[in-house]
């Protein structure tokens, strides 16, 4: 029985990844700094760097759409702030 | 006068606010995060400080806290609202304050006296304070770079909604007097209520001769008066 339930929570779990950016036009000074460093290291052909935050996230869900949803909720109500923020839902 | 200093793990400019309001003659209230209910204040301020490590972002966490909602109520009725440094930050990320503060454009935490110039001195914070006047206040902030989008922008300066500014000792604001890449040199900002101000600056550290100067004491003045 006890096999059974976690074959169960097994099966209702969704995960998914949630990238987060700053915007295009929002200066990232870290990425920037990384960026020179990679020039002075000798990557000569390195156009451009953005750093972001990851984030991995299971739900106790088995309906995809939901998951998604729900998902998207968190990152709006607290993970991303939209004023300087992009952010990427994707399923793993 | 009543006030409340709402305290978050990781706060560590509680003490000192309080202190400032209680030379002050405030009767002042320390108020945990996970309480529920506000003691009945004219004033509340969220101070400066560390809140949850600035795990996500600087006052993300905090912003979510339980007594916020509380605080949220408080300023809708038009209550008094202070937030310096993090507390600046926890208004913004409450949306009780519009804008954000991003990281400093050095990538340097910066703790020096700067010269802020007073931009608009009619307010419940500002009254006791000349316009234009120059003040020296202490600013110790990794993340004091403040940015919103033009509409809002526009909107701070149409409305004179612009608390404090950047500058030197003479008052001039350029980029070389922008300690952190601020929009405009802002260093403090009011809601459109005016009920709320939010600042980097810390005035509660300019109160005393002995370990400063008193270029603080004007606006817990102007609060009384």
């Amino acid at each position: 029985m006890e096999k059974q339930f976690r074959l169960n929570l097994k099966k209702n779990k969704l995960k998914f990844s949630v990238t987060v950016t700053l915007k295009k036009d929002v200066l990232d000074p870290q990425g920037k700094v990384v960026q020179n460093t990679l020039v002075n290291m000798g990557m000569s052909n390195l156009k451009n760097i953005r750093q972001g935050k990851h984030f991995e996230i299971e739900v106790d869900e088995n309906d995809t759409e939901v998951a998604q949803k729900k998902i998207d909720e968190m990152c709006k109500k607290l993970l991303v702030n939209l004023i300087i923020e992009d952010y990427k839902i994707n399923k793993i | 006068m009543k006030s409340s200093v709402i305290v978050f793990p990781g706060s560590n400019c509680d003490r000192d606010i309080a202190v400032a309001l209680e030379k002050m003659q405030f009767k002042n209230k320390m108020v945990w995060h996970k309480d529920t209910s506000l003691p009945k204040s004219d004033l509340i301020v969220i101070p400066g400080g560390f809140s949850y490590g600035d795990y996500l972002r600087s006052g993300a966490i905090a912003g979510k806290s339980l007594i916020i909602d509380e605080v949220v109520k408080a300023a809708n009725s038009g209550c008094l609202i202070l937030g310096i440094c993090n507390g600046f930050q926890i208004l913004t990320e409450t949306g009780l304050l519009k804008g954000t503060l991003l990281r400093n454009k050095n990538l340097k935490f910066i703790n020096k006296d700067v010269n802020i110039k007073v931009i608009n001195n009619s307010t419940k914070f500002s009254n006791k304070y000349k316009k234009d006047e120059i003040l020296k206040i202490n600013i110790a902030h990794n993340e004091g770079n403040y940015f919103t989008n033009s509409n809002h922008l526009d909107e701070l300066k149409k409305e004179n909604l612009i608390a404090f500014k950047y500058c030197d000792e003479k008052g001039n604001i350029n980029e070389e007097t922008n300690p952190n890449g601020s929009l405009e040199n802002i260093a403090g900002i009011y809601n459109q209520k005016k009920n709320i101000l939010g600042m980097m600056p810390h005035p509660e550290r300019m109160v005393d001769e002995i370990i400063s100067n008193k270029d603080g004491i004007n606006l817990f003045s102007s609060l009384l008066n």
